[in-house]
């Protein structure tokens, strides 16, 4: 099952702040993260990442930080902020709504 | 992590990296953090058992197409679709560009502070008075070497060389200097100027420029491009220059209004200091940014050029018409032929940026006819006054103004000339724009040789008038 590029796109921004509010990490680990985490189900263009990451950076609900990785190069790693966790809250709010109204009409369409 | 010590993968990453690299909206340091997530895609894929050309495929695949990357990436920074000139960090290596700085500030403190140099030997500049003679003269020289010796700094040329194009600066410093100009204090009030003097002062800059386009091509005059280059450098220049004036002026008004606020007058500021200064400082800067954005930025006098060259085009047309039509004759003052000078000087102009931004294989298309039409429009206009000055220049008799302006209508009626029967031979696909292109350029020097005659001749050729 494939899903739709406009709910993966959608999902993107709540996707990887909830990552990141696990602990800090890095587009690498973050793209496996949610490859474990779907199932396989959400397949991203692993590029397609930092340019989220660098627009939630910009606005200020996550933070970045060069550090040296084990492989001796230099990786960026990000950080969740004070902010991004309200916006994580917010989001999650607009998915359960959306959620919820979903399973409430497949439940009437199941119950019928 | 034996597999990233492998050449051949090493170059496909380098490749790769290149590739993303050319996309304006993805900066240095993405590149870094996408090749950083690729090195790791790629460590992942061949622990899984995957050769290393193999997990490089899949690991570009994963990434996803470059043209879709940085579109979204184009997205998130829609600043960086406007090329950024000082505020890209990582345009140049870190070092090289803070270094550069670090000596184009030194030359431009250096130039601002050349200025006031004479004033120790008592050539004091007063906001009251006119511009000293002095000064007026040796405009160029305060700045032109320091100009050179950015350029040789930037292209490292060594001390020989260097000495070489001393040269022409000191044999510019000794011309300017030695003659004897008549400079009668003041007439009636009106202070007076030796003409040989004023045109040692405006045809000084036109020779030297010439050497500081050698320091700029690193001595390599000849070489491909590098003159084409350097009339590109020179176009861009003049626009930043304006540019800063206009910024500048801003400043001074500002300067006026703050301290006249506080009944203070900024005068003994503002003229000794701040516009000379100001004035000799932006010309290193200006070529700073030019050289710095020759890579990020269009080119701003081809888009003049383009806007011109119809308007142009149109106004000589219609002063043809008009005098046709109604038989006025030209009026034959003074300055005439000084204004037709410069006219031709513009369009000289318009045809050498209008080259220096167009491919030569192109073929012909309706901007050259209409570059061909302003050429011949401009020559017709000019055979008209030059008749007309022809039949009353005995009258004037021979000053040096006159012999300097007669010389340079003709040098640029040759040019202009010539360029109109390679333009027509072009646009009848009979010759290559090639061609067209390198007469333009052999004929530059022309210009500085010219100016230097000029300075060096005209003088003791009219008694230091």
């Amino acid at each position: 099952m494939d899903l739709s590029k406009d709910l993966v796109a959608a999902s993107a921004t709540p996707l990887v702040l909830a990552i990141l509010a696990e602990g800090d990490s890095y587009g690498y680990a973050i793209i496996k993260r949610v490859a474990e985490l779907s199932g396989g189900h959400l397949q991203w263009t692993d590029g397609m990442l930092y340019p989220v990451l660098h627009r939630l950076e910009r606005q200020g609900h996550v933070a970045a930080k060069w550090a040296a990785a084990e492989s001796g190069r230099r990786r960026k790693y990000y950080r969740i902020t004070k902010e991004g966790r309200a916006q994580l809250a917010a989001h999650r709010q607009q998915w359960k709504a959306v959620d919820g109204t979903l399973r409430g009409i497949w439940m009437q369409a199941c119950t019928v | 992590m034996t597999t990233l010590a492998d050449q051949p993968l090493e170059e496909q990453i380098a490749q790769w990296r290149a590739y993303l690299r050319r996309r304006q909206a993805v900066h240095g340091p993405d590149v870094e953090e996408l090749e950083g997530h690729l090195r790791d895609q790629l460590t992942a894929l061949t622990e899984a058992g995957l050769a290393a050309d193999e997990a490089f495929l899949v690991a570009v695949k994963r990434m996803g197409s470059l043209d879709a990357l940085s579109r979204e990436f184009a997205r998130a920074h829609s600043e960086r679709l406007w090329k950024q000139l000082v505020v890209s960090p990582d345009a140049a290596p870190a070092n090289t560009s803070r270094t550069e700085m670090l000596v184009v500030l030194g030359l431009a403190v250096a130039a601002a502070l050349a200025v006031k140099v004479p004033v120790l030997f008592g050539h004091p500049l007063s906001p009251q008075e006119e511009l000293p003679p002095f000064y007026f003269r040796n405009a160029s020289l305060f700045v032109f070497p320091l100009l050179a010796v950015y350029f040789m700094w930037k292209r490292g040329w060594n001390a020989p060389n260097g000495l070489w194009l001393a040269l022409p600066f000191a044999a510019a410093a000794v011309f300017a200097n030695v003659y004897p100009f008549h400079n009668p204090e003041r007439l009636a009030d009106v202070p007076q100027r030796s003409d040989t003097q004023v045109l040692t002062a405006l045809h000084l800059p036109i020779a030297l420029w010439l050497a500081v386009g050698v320091a700029y091509v690193r001595g390599r005059w000849f070489a491909d491009g590098g003159r084409m280059n350097f009339v590109r450098f020179s176009g861009e220049l003049f626009i930043y220059y304006v540019l800063i004036a206009l910024g500048g002026g801003v400043v001074t008004a500002f300067t006026f209004m703050l301290f006249s606020a506080i009944d203070m007058n900024p005068e003994w500021f503002v003229g000794p200091w701040l516009l000379p200064c100001g004035a000799a400082g932006a010309v290193i800067i200006g070529s700073w940014l030019v050289e710095a954005k020759q890579s990020v930025i269009e080119n701003m006098a081809p888009v003049l050029t383009r806007l011109f060259t119809p308007l142009f085009t149109v106004l000589l047309l219609s002063f043809l018409v008009t005098m046709a039509w109604t038989g006025n004759p030209i009026n034959v003052k003074r300055e005439v032929l000084i204004g037709f000078d410069l006219l031709l000087a513009v369009v000289v102009g318009l045809v050498l940026y209008a080259a220096s931004a167009r491919d030569p294989q192109a073929p012909p298309d309706f901007f050259d006819g209409l570059q061909l039409l302003l050429v011949v429009s401009a020559l017709a206009v000019d055979a008209v006054a030059l008749t007309a000055i022809a039949q009353r220049i005995s009258e004037f008799g021979f000053t040096p103004n006159r012999v300097a302006a007669l010389g340079e209508n003709l040098i640029l009626l040759i040019n202009l000339a010539w360029t109109a029967w390679l333009y027509a031979r072009f646009v009848r696909q009979r010759g290559s724009f090639a061609e067209l292109e390198r007469w333009q350029i052999a004929y530059l020097p022309v210009y500085a040789v010219w100016a230097a005659l000029v300075v060096v001749l005209f003088p003791p050729l009219f008694g230091f008038r």
